[in-house]
């Protein structure tokens, strides 16, 4: 039943095997070792597992694995440049925007795919980009802070 | 959505880490994925595990037959009540339940057998494989039902005393109704506070490892690793000592990961009984049937005033749904009228709180335990006072101000209290006094206010050894490493115990291992519940650092021959007062310790004051060694067409006596108000009337998104404690309570209608509109 699965993660090609009921979330976590994506509900509505899939967030734990066989895949593990926190993590990190840390990893990527493509992004546009993304701890208000800041930070850095 | 400190100018005297807005020792983990919560560990040849649930909210188990389940390949062992006898519970005197049902189940969920297979997807198929033969009992599925139906087959839990009571506390504190008689106003109202659950992003996960000699290693999304270990010792019948508990990253708790749980015991007898690694982890509807959540209840509260405002008695009536079994429900039911009694002053006061046993999952501690249902109860009718004797409601709140260093009218002794200073802030930046019944029909504010413990003075068990205990370890690298047994559920337990050794022994906070909550490496601590964390481990972090500050001092002061007292650790630097100039980083000053006393360590603790009780039965329940106070204001819109609570924003004031990191605190602060306002307008757990739950997932049960979230606008307050660590307290649970009053007034302010029942649901205010006098009924 099973077959061999390819994909590009984190800018590395990567290889396993998967069943055809085998979730992204499942060969991501316990084929490929990356931990860091959560299952949360295991349905699609918590974005705990969120990743991108050729740039666009999705929810990992309602994809199957070899429906995005040969795709492009970043997960949280994927966001630092290097040694170095991309400036949303490394904002998350210094405002005390993640506390239990669980959502975390799929708010991240929200946040990064969002302000990737508009550092701008408003309080009002980050609502609805992490809107798929539940959080228990912080009722969201360091999150929107460190999102801003790094959005800020990122514009900073482009008009350099 | 902005955040700020009230910040006080001595608190920059003098410290180099406290008040200061640092990162949190494992932040840099959780934002690159690297954290390790419980289901990102594997271990060779690991089995897994799943539990069959009953569908049945009551029945007796005649049989199980696991003939066809353990024939199935792939399935190693499968595990029955029968295995497991030994009836356990968080509290000592209220053991009730067993890991897995024995005789009989008490809801729709409740454990049966589980079987460990080579995966989890045969482990499944396997759990239907299993016969269980029931016999169907009659349920009881609410209060009335069960104080109506007390005896067998109606009896809920086998173990209750007297029919379907759980637990009943009536104290009476003065003559109340002499009191209530003499006041010039007097109300009586009725409330009913809706269940909720906690909603940990994590669901309950464990791992049971066999080790060498017999020993089993159960790693677990657990908020009380030391009670864990008792009770896994007590069911698995084992000395504690072949027993480790050890926590992992947890992914969120709330009160929702307290006390033991089956899948700990599961893991750890599949474990011992395959030889293999056994792991579970709940499905996201299992977690609802775990629960522990917020208890409903049905309050009654008559208080009377002056025309001035005095409030002159207060007395209630509370009837609690507890589930099938006792969880900390001894405790709740005491909470729920003994932690009433501050801010403000209650002359007289008594209560009666009744406790029962029903056929849905079990009702426990969620975050402000116990008490965030009275409180909203009070508070509101504290608005209906206000208003019956012409009082702006701020002003009710301050006149009946208990003070500080006061005892309470049920000798609770609270000591710091920064309430008025909470009503000041948030009174000041919400514009209270040009906007409350001023605003436009549908839009309105409200306030309310409460206070809440840090942590119980006394312990689950009695036992006359410390609280909290800390144990460092200092090396010629320059490092200390810190063991606590304490548990960090998110809410920065890790990062205070570093804070506070940074602080002591001044070294850089990068300096510091942080080991914690392993019962094989580190001293007990009783694990992150009742808010004692801060409080506690706080201080006995500061006992233990103390006391090898002192020995390094001793070394630096004879080889610079100063004396001790003049030698200073701060901010990566050991220096003396005898001369400026002299100044080594801390590995030297350790070495030269490290050469006089050998290798360094030393160990702190804190207790409890034991004299600050009350001196009746009950009294030492809700003694604290300090308290919290806040205040919030909440603004909400309704649209009066359709009922609809948006809540616009919250300002929020926490008196936490001292934010030794104000950046946490808000945190606790944010998120204490996102879960109070999500009760308040959105969360219930229901049952359909079979006792099924109404929807056991997070696109049924809504929590709060980030589009239906208020702005959070929260206030540190900070009114230095005596006995806390550098004048902390508490501030992850008092800062929910007065989310839902301050609703609920606020609601009152925008329609001029009382909403006495939760949730604040469309229809619920709808109804309320159309039946305030001379209500338009609609066109026709």
């Amino acid at each position: 039943m099973s077959e061999l699965l390819h994909l590009e993660v984190n800018g590395e090609p990567a290889a396993c095997k998967a069943d055809p009921s085998t979730t992204l979330l499942e060969a991501l976590r316990y084929e490929l070792g990356l931990t860091g994506s959560k299952q949360g509900c295991d349905k699609g509505d918590c974005g705990a597992c969120t990743v991108l899939v050729e740039g666009e967030p999705t929810l990992a734990c309602i994809t199957l694995a070899l429906a995005v066989d040969g795709q492009r895949v970043t997960t949280v593990e994927g966001l630092a440049r290097g040694p170095e926190l991309h400036p949303v993590q490394d904002c998350f990190d210094e405002l005390g925007a993640a506390q239990c840390g669980f959502c975390t990893p799929g708010m991240l990527v929200s946040a990064y795919a969002c302000l990737e493509k508009n550092p701008d992004a408003s309080v009002d546009e980050l609502k609805l980009a992490l809107s798929g993304n539940l959080c228990r701890c912080t009722g969201y208000t360091k999150i929107f802070e460190a999102c801003l800041k790094a959005g800020a930070r990122l514009k900073a850095e482009r008009s350099r | 959505m902005s955040s700020k400190a009230e910040a006080p100018p001595r608190r920059e005297a003098g410290f180099s880490v406290v008040g200061k807005r640092n990162r949190k020792v494992e932040g840099r983990k959780k934002v690159t994925g690297m954290a390790v919560y419980a289901d990102d560990l594997v271990f060779p040849r690991m089995l897994h595990a799943k539990i069959l649930r009953s569908p049945h909210a009551h029945a007796r188990i005649r049989g199980i037959d696991l003939t066809k389940a353990l024939a199935h390949p792939g399935v190693l062992a499968a595990v029955t009540g029968k295995d497991l006898p030994v009836p356990y519970g968080i509290i000592p005197w209220t053991r009730d339940e067993y890991a897995l049902g024995l005789e009989k189940v008490g809801y729709v969920g409740d454990a049966v057998a589980c079987v460990a297979a080579l995966d989890e997807l045969t482990a499944t198929e396997a759990l239907a494989l299993i016969d269980v033969d029931y016999e169907v009992l009659p349920s009881v599925l609410t209060i009335e039902d069960a104080l109506a139906h007390e005896d067998e087959p109606h009896q809920v839990n086998p173990f209750a005393k007297k029919g379907n009571v759980s637990k009943h506390v009536a104290l009476a504190f003065g003559d109340v109704d002499g009191a209530l008689a003499q006041s010039d106003v007097v109300l009586e109202e009725t409330f009913e506070y809706a269940g909720s659950t906690h909603v940990p992003i994590e669901p309950h996960c464990a791992i049971g490892v066999p080790e060498l000699n017999g020993v089993i290693t159960v790693y677990t999304s657990t908020q009380v690793p030391h009670y864990l270990h008792r009770e896994l010792a007590r069911v698995l019948r084992m000395p504690a000592d072949r027993i480790r508990v050890i926590q992992p990253v947890v992914g969120g708790g709330f009160g929702g990961k307290s006390e033991p749980f089956d899948l700990e015991f599961c893991v750890a007898w599949l474990a011992l009984k395959t030889g293999r690694p056994v792991k579970l982890l709940y499905t996201r509807e299992e977690v609802f049937y775990a629960h522990r959540g917020r208890h409903p209840m049905r309050m009654t509260y008559k208080a009377g005033v002056t025309k001035d405002g005095a409030l002159t008695g207060v007395k209630s009536r509370i009837l609690i749904d507890g589930g099938a079994y006792s969880s900390f429900g001894l405790v709740t039911t005491y909470y729920s009228g003994q932690l009433l009694t501050a801010p403000y002053r209650f002359p007289a006061y008594a209560f009666d709180s009744t406790r029962v046993f029903t056929n849905k999952p079990c009702n426990g501690p969620k975050r402000g335990h116990g008490s965030v249902q009275p409180r909203f109860a009070f508070e509101c009718l504290l608005d209906m006072l206000a208003e019956k004797v012409n009082l702006d409601p701020i002003e009710i709140r301050r006149r009946n101000f208990i003070g500080d260093n006061v005892r309470t009218v049920n000798e609770l002794r609270v000591t710091s209290n920064g309430f008025l200073q909470c009503l000041d802030v948030v009174e000041k930046a919400s514009g209270w006094k040009e906007r409350w019944r001023k605003l436009p029909y549908g839009k309105g504010l409200g306030i309310a206010g409460s206070m809440y413990i840090s942590g119980t003075n006394y312990p689950i068990y009695p036992n006359d050894m410390p609280q909290s205990a800390v144990q460092l370890k200092a090396d010629r690298s320059g490092r200390v490493t810190v063991f606590c047994g304490a548990s960090d559920i998110g809410q920065g337990s890790d990062s205070l115990l570093a804070y506070v050794v940074a602080e002591e022994l001044g070294v850089a906070l990068e300096a510091i291992r942080v080991v914690a909550a392993d019962t094989d490496l580190t001293p007990v601590d009783m694990g992150a519940y009742s808010s004692r964390v801060t409080f506690m481990v706080g201080n006995a972090a500061i006992d233990a650092a103390k006391k090898l500050k002192k020995l390094v001092q001793q070394a630096v002061a004879e080889a610079w021959e100063v004396p001790a007292h003049s030698v200073w650790l701060a901010a990566g630097q050991v220096g003396t007062w005898d001369d400026p100039e002299k100044t080594i980083p801390p590995a030297e000053a350790f070495q030269l310790a490290e050469a006089k006393f050998g290798p360094l360590g030393s160990v702190g603790a804190y207790n409890t004051p034991k004299d600050v009780h009350g001196s009746y039965r009950g009294g030492t329940i809700g003694a604290s060694p300090a308290y919290s106070f806040t205040a919030h204001v909440a603004e909400v819109s309704v649209d009066v067409e359709t009922g609809f609570v948006k809540v616009d924003k919250i300002w929020l004031a926490h008196d936490c006596g001292r934010a030794i990191n104000p950046t946490l605190v808000e945190g606790q602060m944010d998120g204490s108000a996102y879960m109070g306002f999500a009760e308040a307008v959105m969360e219930e757990q229901a049952y359909k009337p079979s006792g099924l739950h109404d929807g056991p997932s997070l696109l049924d049960y809504r929590i709060p998104t980030s589009m239906d979230c208020p702005d959070f606008e929260s206030h540190v307050v900070e009114s230095v404690d005596a006995e806390g660590p550098y004048g902390a307290k508490e501030a992850g649970e008092g800062p929910l309570h007065p989310s839902v009053p301050a609703i609920a007034n606020a609601i009152h302010d925008a329609l001029g209608v009382r909403l006495n029942q939760l949730p604040f649901t469309p229809g619920k205010v709808l109804k309320a509109i159309a039946a305030r006098p001379g209500a338009w009924k609609g066109v026709g």
